[in-house]
């Protein structure tokens, strides 16, 4: 099972880390964005099927594409922006870490201005 | 994409740790300073083309166009 993989790649990592954290840091902070890095790939084809599921889900009940595509469109951002976020507190940045979050949570906001649009329409058209 | 990236990056930052010292022990800072900034940015090198895969494959997953 992965999870045996993901688990050892986390251990191992923090051994190495533990050895640089006080003399060496700026590679202690590389090692532990390229554990990230390795065990994000380890997932990807569990992502990959289960965003295919979801695909035909929607198409098979009929929920307009864009709504899908827009959720996963979301889900990618903030794993982007929580990533670096993680990683600039890591390192003890914590202005970088806000300023990356904020900028995580506008994206986000902005990719669901068509969906808001879409449900005060529907709430307009049911009112009376 | 195997945990060796881990250990080269390790390896190095050992490596570039031990020459930083033996150089400040025998008097020449200058080029302590030139080994450590060449083992970062070997390392940084090698970790840029990990997260350049990460975010195409985090972009074709979520078509995040």
């Amino acid at each position: 099972m992965e999870i045996i993989q993901i688990v050892a790649i986390g251990i191992i990592c923090v051994i190495i880390l533990s050895l640089f954290r006080e003399n060496f840091e700026d590679v202690a902070i590389i090692i532990s964005l390229s554990a990230s890095i390795l065990i994000f790939f380890i997932i990807i084809p569990k992502i990959s099927n289960i965003i295919t599921v979801l695909n035909t889900i929607a198409d098979k009940s009929g929920i307009n594409s864009i709504y899908v595509k827009t959720i996963l469109k979301i889900i990618g951002v903030a794993y982007i922006a929580e990533l670096g976020v993680q990683i600039s507190n890591d390192a003890d940045e914590k202005n970088i870490a806000t300023k990356i979050e904020l900028a995580g949570k506008i994206i986000i906001i902005f990719l669901s201005l068509p969906i808001i649009i879409a449900l005060v329409d529907t709430i307009v058209s049911i009112l009376p | 994409m195997s945990i060796d990236i881990i250990f080269k990056i390790a390896a190095i930052g050992i490596l570039v740790t031990v020459l930083n010292q033996i150089l400040i022990r025998s008097g020449r800072e200058e080029q302590a300073m030139m080994v450590t900034l060449a083992g970062v940015v070997v390392v940084l090198m090698m970790v840029i083309t990990m997260i350049n895969n990460l975010f195409t494959a985090v972009k074709t997953i979520f078509q995040l166009y």
